[in-house]
């Protein structure tokens, strides 16, 4: 039994880094009001576009700054769209998971397309600090990347956007934009700011499956994590820590099920229970704030200067 | 040497020119191909010839002609879904999961009722999958008008729950016993859509698609229905002060939205697929929205949206076969189209003028 809890809670860590880095990005977005939809997309051309860099270059490294770039790239697309065009932000988002989608499914069909089987590469190494340390040792048996992610990305979200003046500012431009610019603030550069960063952590999010914990692209590898991310974001109640904690919970129930699965359990459910799961306890979350959801007030409109 | 001074200077204009509105249509399509015109040099292939395969090659045999109908099909009744709920200024993300509801009701009814004539058969489909669509949507709708729970969200998580129901059936209770695919054993004959057109796939499905479009048009233009909806979209402060009842009128939108995209559902069950697949739908849902937006929320302009939208998808598979571009192309047009097009909506309040 220990056993199974050990290895249950190294799979959980492993399961909640890419939808925990997608939530931070969109917590970002969300926080300075800009409801990001293209996170779905932008996760899965990180994805791909990280998986086909170090392909070609020989280096994870590089595939992983490429991804990255592409993430930025997106969130500046978001952006341009809602902030400056102030476009109805569940369109334009749609339409950028859309486009990221379709392109990363051409390049990956016209670069890798003769293939039968799906073409992998070495994929970034487990870190091992405790050795064969029982207990330790295969909890702490993670990715750098998720190391990075539970130690650097979190707690550094959690200070800026409520120790500092720039996270103050974003904070601020979700909830009352008018209040930001009458102070002297920039609403629309602090929102692309925001937008930026968050399509930044998408895509690492993204290029982490198939760099880290598949060392493969496959057409399902995202398979709608980035809509759980959004889940997750609403559940946390668009706080850092919160939300990192819902990517555990996620990510628990997730790896319990796989368990189940392979196991071969005959449960009384269907194991798709376990995996709509979240989607229905972030709904259920939002009938119990009912009206007084904490919703970043200025969320979904466009902030246009008079 | 003297400052040259600014010739033209651009101002915000309150009244769009009349020609923008056709204008910007053609705009962003010439504006969408030359951006994705690198895509397909990438893929070693000649632009131009390539646009000819994609625009006009499906129009050189019937057969293709009839696939633009075909695939236009979901997309309109989609599109006229998504633009139900939209106009009411009710965002219904949820049209995936709707059509999926329907589609459980079609697979169901379909194979559960049998020895019915095919008309009456079939009108117990449309009814199961115009409700079961409405069942799906009401949930949201609900929590948006007695809560104020947002519905963007709602609706969206939603589709994945819905997706998961219905992997739960096909993995479960319906596997088919036979082969032990992940589908739905195959609906009765009686609950098939007929052929319009012999040896081809267009079914029924498009007139309804087409009925669907009129019934819009008609309840929008005609009916005080119409007028509410559109007031309660424009402005909804503005429509209680003329005594519209708008939770009643955003509740009733969202709900006939739902169960149009049920429909859509019931129709790619009983004139495509005649099985649940849980690949039944490459995103319809989300595609309406695409169309709701780029038809300008007019159910005409959805119509030619969504047409254009199944061109679309037919060409990119005439230009995968005949130049070997990967198909992916047509999602990737359709994006960059929504976006253009987005983008130069907005250029239109603007206007150059001589200084």
């Amino acid at each position: 039994m220990d056993n199974i809890l050990v290895d249950l809670t190294a799979a959980m860590l492993r399961i909640a880094t890419p939808i925990l880095l997608a939530a931070i990005g969109e917590t970002y977005a969300e926080r300075a009001g800009i409801l990001n939809l293209g996170i779905e997309g932008t996760l899965f051309f990180g994805a791909f576009v990280g998986f086909y860099v170090a392909d070609v270059t020989g280096s994870l490294w590089i595939g992983l700054l490429v991804a990255i770039i592409s993430g930025l790239l997106s969130g500046l697309l978001m952006a341009l769209l809602s902030v400056t065009l102030g476009v109805n932000q569940h369109v334009s988002g749609l339409g950028i998971t859309l486009l990221m989608t379709g392109l990363a499914l051409f390049g990956f069909r016209l670069q890798y397309g003769g293939r039968t089987t799906p073409p992998s590469i070495e994929a970034f190494p487990q870190l091992s600090p405790f050795g064969d340390l029982p207990v330790f040792g295969t909890i702490f048996e993670q990715y750098l990347l998720t190391y990075l992610t539970f130690f650097v990305v979190v707690p550094l979200a959690w200070w800026l956007l409520y120790r500092t003046s720039f996270g103050l500012n974003i904070r601020a431009a979700g909830e009352n934009p008018e209040a930001v610019d009458a102070a002297g603030v920039n609403v629309f550069r602090t929102r692309y700011i925001a937008l930026i960063i968050g399509g930044g952590l998408m895509a690492a999010g993204g290029a982490f499956l198939s760099l880290a914990q598949l060392g493969a692209f496959t057409h399902g590898i995202v398979s709608g994590r980035g809509w759980v991310a959004i889940a997750i974001v609403i559940f946390g109640n668009w706080d850092p820590l919160r939300v990192m904690a819902g990517a555990l919970i996620f990510g628990g129930t997730f790896a319990l099920q796989l368990r189940l699965q392979a196991m071969g359990l005959q449960l009384p459910v269907p194991y798709e229970t376990f995996l709509a799961l979240p989607y229905v306890v972030t709904i259920i979350a939002l009938v119990i704030a009912g009206r007084n959801a904490s919703y970043p007030a200025a969320l979904l409109k466009p902030y246009k200067r008079e | 040497m003297a400052k040259r001074e600014a010739k033209y200077i651009v101002e915000k204009t309150q009244t769009p020119p009349v020609w923008a509105r056709t204008a910007i249509p053609l705009l962003a399509l010439i504006g969408t191909f030359i951006i994705t015109s690198g895509l397909i040099l990438w893929s070693n292939a000649n632009p131009f010839e390539a646009y000819y395969y994609f625009l006009f090659a499906p129009f050189s045999s019937r057969v293709s002609t009839l696939e633009v109908l075909v695939k236009g099909t979901p997309l309109i009744l989609c599109g006229i879904a998504v633009t139900f709920a939209f106009s009411a200024g009710y965002y219904n993300i949820g049209a995936e999961g709707q059509l999926y509801a329907g589609a459980i009701a079609a697979a169901w009814l379909g194979v559960a009722l049998t020895g019915l004539p095919t008309i009456l058969h079939l009108t117990i489909m449309l009814l199961g999958g115009f409700l079961f669509g409405v069942a799906w949507a009401l949930i949201p709708a609900l929590l948006k008008v007695k809560l104020a729970v947002d519905e963007v969200v709602t609706t969206l998580l939603l589709n994945s729950v819905m997706l998961y129901i219905v992997s739960a059936l096909l993995n479960g209770p319906w596997r088919d016993p036979e082969s032990g695919w992940p589908q739905s054993p195959e609906i009765a004959p009686s609950a098939m859509l007929p052929k319009l057109v012999p040896r081809s796939r267009l079914h029924f499905g498009f007139i309804l698609a087409i009925l669907f479009v009129l019934l819009l048009w008609f309840l929008r233009s005609r009916t005080g229905f119409g007028l509410k909806m559109r007031a309660v979209g424009m402005s909804k402060p503005a429509a209680r002060f003329a005594g519209v009842n708008i939770e009643r009128t955003v509740l009733i939108s969202a709900l006939v939205s739902g169960g149009i995209a049920g429909i859509a559902g019931v129709v790619e069950v009983a004139g495509i697929q005649f099985h649940l697949i849980d690949a039944l739908s490459p995103g319809y849902g989300y595609t309406g929205i695409i169309i709701a937006t780029l038809g300008g929320l007019h159910p005409i302009g959805v119509a030619v949206a969504a047409l254009f939208f199944g061109l679309i998808d037919t060409g990119a598979q005439t230009v995968s076969r005949a130049l070997g571009v990967p198909v992916y192309l047509g999602e990737i047009t359709q994006a960059t189209m929504l976006l253009v097009t987005l983008g130069m909506l907005l250029l239109q309040n603007y206007r150059i003028r001589r200084a």
